[in-house]
């Protein structure tokens, strides 16, 4: 066996009846950016929480520069030297302290002087920021006004006050912008050339092979295989994640659209949108795309009766609405999917049949009692239909992944048969078969005559489901593109605030 | 690593079994003790005793029961249980009210207080807990100065002079004093009341619409619920269940007293934590808050037996409120820890 810095042998855990890992081997060399890929439910959460502390293995060994290490508690872990910068930084940031506060916190919540002199912390935080040359952010801000970017800088900062061996990101990338990913990765590359180990968990194959020295696959609780990233290939790297090769079968679409469904006019809300005017035929996906903060969960929140709107129209099947709650949109025949899914989206202690049934009580009533029978029926239904992997249709939804949550979280819908589906990124943190599955799933509601708007910060994905694209970009629609117009490069180009005329620049796109 | 697997799963079970079964083993346990001690505890007497005394509780716990289902809070109950309490008696004693708007007019009062909970708390936004709080305060002075302090019973003389020319109906202290199958009215009036919340929070659309806002309020606006009005329904339902825990109160005693709802406010948020923990439901429900009551209830009337003076009886009311909590917390804690 090599010299590595961290061995996880047959690791093994379960939760009540499920499998979570089965005889896991992971290896991580000191110094090295190591990507752990897998679909959602494969495992790779769950053995960096081991990793980190959070769980305990029921059997198996972690060696650490040899020793045989024993981590109850992430404190313990922490002990070790092993952090975890997790997707949900707001979990980890204390809002109301300051920034220094934040990276020093571990410091002086178990430091020994009463008294903590703010000057030394500024200084030492700032000494800390300067090392990842995020000398940018202010030390004695606020954490709260920080970006989620800068958020997951402090907690790396806070990692490395500590002289971490081992980092985890856990989908780090996955809320920023792109200029924020890649300074993302010259950080990652910093630590990696000061010794520090990297564990790199990301759902897009074309930044973990810009980052990443090694790739792990997982997949049903186990390692599949660990390729050296220079010798693999996408292909070969999605083969082993979904067991068998994907089959491309989200390009190339022709479908007629008809008549005209959703008319929208001068929308304008008090805070981000402006002027916003379009159209969605019957049958038709219409693509809206912007960068993160371009203001496409506000437009989907709008149309669907979320937000307070201060001019505009908005005309549903001929039929002027006018959407003050919620409420008014499900009546005129809209569903929204949510970005935040469990947040916003579902009720993740309820069962899945609880869940499936709530937009539509009465159909699963008589009178005023509930039909239990109906509900499960439905359940069962959008479980075969939409392939979610549960074990019944009482399993509350925590116990599901994120991408057969979020299958849930379309499939409730289904039930109402609305005319207009609005998705908000509906493929964020959805590993690639429940990506395919929900892709499928939109576009059999077009074929089926309904109206879909798929907002997303994936351009590529957009361009791959959407018959048009709207380009978003500082609470406007800057520009409409066919698909056949659509390229990333010009999609990009409008969604950061440029115009073809006046660029000549060359894009340098790290997105497939 | 054998030994920590044993170890932790074996900690799992204990944690699993005390949430599903300890408060039933308690029970259990609470009458063995006390048939032992005392030959006059395990009869259908005392049963029906025991029955009639928490039927009171039941009531008001019932209306937490619902504002905590909204993931809400409820302290006001024992204060709006008082001035339904006076209220009730002074329109017999002092307006020779007619007996169906004696009974109305208190329910009235409670939607009232509810409506103004949920004003405070969905329209302004101040916390629940706070929120109740200062209603509470500020229902308990209401029913006071209302009485001028006094309680209110038949004949009472009245501060501008002379006594009242009202009295409390035969009809009226039937509700709380008179018999039915054999078993008190009061308690059959508890039995219904938690039989119907049951049967709306657990198998009506209402009540999934109740429950579902209580577990994640965002997710229910965007599935369209009207969640302002979800929440303002359980206040006001909270306030009406006060108020006839208030009205079946001054049928039992046969006057108005006053303060009669502050001591019962304590055992009625304790009925329902306790109810969390009755077969693992993990979140309040109508059968475990009756059984909350009555593990109560039990309690008091075997300490009362025993001669355990009545000051300490708070002690014990705290006490398993303080348990029922601390089960309900580790069991949540433990439960997320895995999610």
């Amino acid at each position: 066996m090599e010299n590595y810095l961290l061995s996880m042998n047959s690791i093994q855990k379960t939760f009540g009846k499920v499998k979570a890992l089965e005889k896991t081997n992971f290896h991580l060399q000191k110094g090295e950016v190591h990507a752990l890929l897998g679909v959602n439910g494969a495992g790779k959460s769950t053995l960096m929480k081991i990793l980190s502390g959070v769980y305990e293995q029921d059997s198996g060994e972690l060696l650490l520069e040899g020793k045989s290490i024993h981590m109850p508690s992430p404190k313990a872990a922490k002990e070790q030297g092993i952090y975890c910068v997790y997707q949900e930084v707001d979990t980890a940031i204390v809002a109301e302290l300051s920034v220094a506060e934040n990276i020093l916190l571990d410091t002086f919540v178990s430091g020994k002087n009463l008294f903590v002199s703010k000057s030394k912390l500024y200084a030492k935080a700032k000494a800390v920021l300067e090392e990842l040359h995020a000398e940018d952010i202010p030390v004695q801000q606020k954490a709260a006004q920080l970006t989620l970017a800068e958020k997951q800088l402090v907690l790396i900062a806070r990692a490395l006050v500590h002289s971490a061996k081992i980092i985890i990101f856990d989908e780090p990338t996955a809320p920023l912008s792109i200029h924020e990913a890649e300074k993302l990765f010259s950080v990652i590359r910093k630590l990696k050339s000061e010794g520090v180990s990297c564990v790199f968990i990301s759902h897009r194959l074309p930044e973990v092979f810009e980052i990443s020295d090694r790739i792990t696959v997982m997949r049903e609780g186990t390692v599949v295989e660990t390729f050296e990233t220079s010798r693999a290939d996408q292909d070969q790297i999605v083969g082993a994640m979904l067991g068998a090769s994907l089959s491309n079968e989200l390009i190339n679409r022709t479908h007629p659209v008809g008549a005209p469904l959703l008319q929208v006019n001068g929308l304008s809300d008090s805070e981000k949108l402006k002027d916003i005017a379009f159209e969605v035929a019957e049958g038709e996906i219409v693509g809206v795309v912007g960068l993160v903060g371009a203001g496409k969960t506000e437009l989907a929140k709008a149309l669907f009766g979320g937000m307070h709107l201060t001019k505009g129209s908005v005309q549903l099947a001929g039929k002027s609405l006018k959407l003050k709650h919620p409420e008014d949109a499900i009546k005129a025949g809209m569903a929204l999917v949510p970005e935040e899914r469990r947040k916003e989206g579902l009720f993740v202690h309820e069962s899945l049949q609880t869940n499936a049934s709530f937009p539509n009580l009465r159909k699963f009533s008589r009178g005023l009692f509930m039909n239990k029978a109906a509900e499960k029926g439905f359940a069962s239904d959008i479980i075969s239909r939409l392939r979610i992997k549960t074990d019944s249709t009482e399993t509350p939804l925590v116990h599901l992944s994120g991408g057969n949550q979020q299958k849930v979280a379309i499939g409730k819908w289904i039930s109402l048969d609305s005319a207009l589906y609005l998705f908000d990124e509906p493929t964020k943190g959805v590993d690639i078969g429940a990506k395919v599955d929900i892709f499928k799933l939109v576009r059999q509601l077009a074929a089926s005559g309904k109206g879909c708007i798929y907002f997303s910060s994936e351009i590529h994905e957009a361009i791959g489901i959407s018959d048009r694209i709207l380009v978003m970009y500082n609470g406007q629609i800057v520009k409409e593109f066919s698909r056949e117009e659509a390229t990333q490069e010009r999609i990009l180009l409008y969604a950061s605030g440029g115009k073809e005329e006046l660029s000549e620049r060359k894009r340098d796109t790290v997105f497939i | 690593m054998q030994a920590v697997e044993k170890k932790s799963s074996a900690k799992e079970n204990a944690i699993q079994f005390l949430f599903k079964y300890g408060a039933i083993a308690l029970l259990v346990f609470i009458v063995l003790y006390f048939s032992t001690i005392s030959e006059a505890f395990l009869t259908y007497g005392n049963f029906t005793d025991i029955l009639r005394s928490i039927s009171i509780v039941t009531l008001l716990a019932l209306g937490v029961t619902f504002t905590l289902v909204v993931n809400g809070f409820d302290l006001s109950v024992g204060s709006t249980m008082s001035l339904s309490t006076v209220v009730t008696a002074s329109l017999m004693v002092w307006y020779e009210m007619p007996l169906w708007l004696v009974l109305v007019l208190p329910l009235l009062v409670g939607v009232a207080i509810g409506a103004l909970n949920s004003f405070l708390i969905v329209v302004i936004g101040i916390p629940d807990l706070l929120a109740t709080l200062g209603m509470m305060y500020i229902v308990a002075g209401l029913h006071r100065t209302y009485t001028e302090g006094y309680s209110i019973y038949n004949n009472m003389p009245l501060t501008s002079g002379g006594t009242a020319p009202g009295q409390l109906s035969e009809a009226f202290l039937w509700i709380g004093q008179g018999k039915m199958l054999g078993l008190p009215v009061p308690v059959w009036i508890m039995l219904v009341m938690v039989l119907a919340t049951y049967v709306v929070l657990n198998h009506t659309r209402w009540g999934r619409i109740l429950q579902m806002t209580g577990g994640n309020a965002e997710a229910a606006t965007l599935s369209g619920v009207n969640v302002k009005k979800v929440k303002f329904a359980a206040y006001v339902i909270s306030g009406i269940f006060a108020s006839m825990a208030g009205i079946l109160f001054t049928a039992r005693v046969g006057s108005g007293q006053i303060d009669a709802g502050a001591p019962l406010m304590m055992e009625a948020v304790a009925a329902v934590f306790v109810g969390y923990s009755v077969l693992g439901a993990g979140k309040p429900n109508a059968l475990g808050t009756f059984f909350g009551a009555a593990v109560i209830g039990i309690l008091l009337n075997g300490l009362t037996i025993l001669n355990l003076p009545y000051y300490a009886f708070d002690i014990i009311k705290g006490g398993v409120l303080v348990i029922a909590l601390a089960v309900t917390y580790v069991y949540a804690k433990h439960k997320f820890a895995r999610t």
